[in-house]
């Protein structure tokens, strides 16, 4: 196996005196596509939103290249090459869609990701570069998001729900993008409910219940009934 | 006739004050959702400095201010990394109990340093220069200078906010902090700097209102109501908007004033009661995306 380039160990979260995963474990190496899966509920977001640093954990719960980043603040996890796309696009509204693509890459990482390689991955937002973002359909609001992750020239893009309120034409033409961007070097987290989506795009799967790991493996590999019975419980 | 022209001028140049303490206010309420009770107390310690800068060095006051905005910008950022930032959250009512807190202390600091004498800044002959605009209507350069200035450091947030990096950074972290903090930006450090843009602003303005009227440790809050209303009558859409609503307090109590001296202060309060009871979402409202 090659070495991971994340790597997540026991990890626990909380929300006051609720908690929202029990001692997760998951793995990811360079070039990966990792799915996430799981029922409302089940920690997926909670998952992703540790790992980039909107919520706090113990330092050695999370490792990145290696280093523990567990304590790191957000600013400080995106700083290292993990970016987010959060769940329901959460675009700027007084920007423009340019203005926040600009800010996605105010960090300056060197990498392969600038506005022209954005717009030539998502032609549909060329063309609405200085429209305000809130006038932007759902799905070019949400290859507006991924187009801002990407402009940090993240080694590591975490994309939550991009299926989240599209049709499913639209989120079909979301995930024939994907491919594109793993091949500029980029790993990817997919946290989905579309379970048929995940398991296409995906290599390694995860099914979280209830904040804990009920099931891991290649997504080729697993059957149908248990994924079904670790996506709805037994 | 010709005199209510000159009512109105005057009105409009001291409207250029009130939307500097305005702009300032609604910076940072519209970055981080803070309400500085204490804002009028640093427009009065930017003046002291301005004094005390004047004492040292000697030079024209309005020369002082290339000294005073820079040391106020300091001390917006070092306040709001160090007390203010500590007080955001959720809830609207610690910043502000804060705030109220740090004016206290802020005027009885300033009442041991320096007394309660009231003081003023002499800047020499410009104060009582003048120039003939048109038969009768006479404008002090001085009043023409703050109008002027006024528009520059507006102009100059209106290309900050709208064609400038860190611009975008206020405008995104105000959308949404915590996603903000995804594109690196750091809330504390964004904060901090629009604290210290503040604070410059409010310098210019502190420096120039202590040259035309007197000032002493316990003028702030009045210089705090006027800045309130300014931004409550412009609305929190746009800086222009802060401009103008400066103004319309600015005329109003020059009418005011002139039907009665009495009735300076009272006009400018009616007419800010007038916009809030009509139209209570200001001139120019910020537009929902």
């Amino acid at each position: 196996m090659p070495e991971a380039l994340l790597e997540v160990r026991s990890l626990d979260a909380h929300y006051g005196d609720f908690q929202a995963l029990f001692s997760v474990s998951l793995a990811a190496a360079a070039g990966d596509v990792v799915a996430v899966i799981g029922a409302n509920g089940a920690g997926k977001s909670t998952l992703l939103n540790s790992i980039a640093g909107l919520i706090r954990s113990r330092p050695d719960a999370i490792l990145f290249r290696g280093e523990p980043i567990g304590e790191l603040p957000a600013h400080a996890v995106v700083a290292r090459g993990i970016a987010l796309v959060p769940e329901g696009r959460r675009l700027f509204p007084s920007l423009t869609l340019e203005e926040n693509l600009l800010i996605g890459g105010q960090l300056a990482r060197p990498g392969p990701w600038n506005l022209a390689r954005v717009y030539e991955l998502f032609p549909a937002l060329a063309e609405r570069r200085h429209l305000p973002s809130a006038r932007l359909s759902g799905g070019q609001q949400q290859m507006g998001a991924i187009g801002r992750a990407l402009m940090s020239n993240p080694s590591l893009l975490l994309c939550d729900e991009l299926s989240l309120g599209l049709a499913p034409i639209v989120v079909r033409d979301l995930y024939a993008r994907l491919p594109q961007i793993v091949a500029e070097g980029v790993s990817l987290i997919i946290v989905e409910q579309d379970v048929v989506q995940a398991l296409n795009a995906a290599k390694e799967v995860y099914c979280l219940q209830e904040g804990r790991v009920a099931l891991a493996g290649r997504s080729a590999s697993l059957s149908h009934a248990a994924i079904s019975a670790a996506y709805f419980g037994a | 006739m010709m005199e209510w022209v000159n009512v109105i001028i005057q009105g409009v140049l001291i409207g250029g004050l009130y939307a500097m303490f305005a702009a300032g206010l609604a910076l940072i309420f519209g970055v981080m959702r803070l309400v500085n009770i204490a804002h009028g107390d640093l427009i009065v310690v930017a003046a002291y400095l301005a004094l005390i800068v004047t004492g040292a060095v000697g030079v024209n006051p309005l020369a002082a201010i290339l000294i005073v905005a820079p040391v106020m910008a300091a001390i917006g950022y070092v306040l709001q990394r160090a007390l203010l930032n500590w007080t955001l959250g959720d809830d609207l009512l610690p910043p502000l109990l804060v705030t109220f807190g740090l004016s206290v202390i802020i005027q009885n600091g300033l009442l041991e340093l320096f007394t309660a004498d009231s003081r003023r800044l002499a800047a020499g002959a410009i104060e009582v220069a003048s120039f003939p605009v048109a038969e009768g209507i006479w404008i002090g350069v001085l009043p023409f200078i703050q109008l002027v200035a006024a528009i520059a450091v507006i102009g100059g947030l209106q290309v900050l906010f709208y064609s400038r990096p860190l611009g975008r950074a206020f405008r995104a972290t105000a959308d949404d902090p915590s996603v903000a903090q995804l594109m690196g930006l750091d809330n504390r450090h964004v904060f901090a700097l629009a604290m210290a843009v503040s604070l410059a602003v409010i310098a210019v303005a502190g420096v120039l209102i202590a040259i035309r009227t007197n000032f002493d440790p316990a003028i702030g809050p009045a210089r705090l109501i006027f800045g309130f209303e300014a931004v409550i009558i412009g609305g929190l859409g746009s800086l222009w908007g802060t401009l103008a609503g400066g103004i319309i307090l600015g005329v109003s109590q020059a009418i005011g004033a002139h039907i009665d001296p009495g009735w300076q202060q009272l006009a400018g309060h009616l007419a800010f009661l007038a916009i809030l009871a009509v139209r209570p979402q200001g001139l120019f409202p910020r537009i929902q995306g």
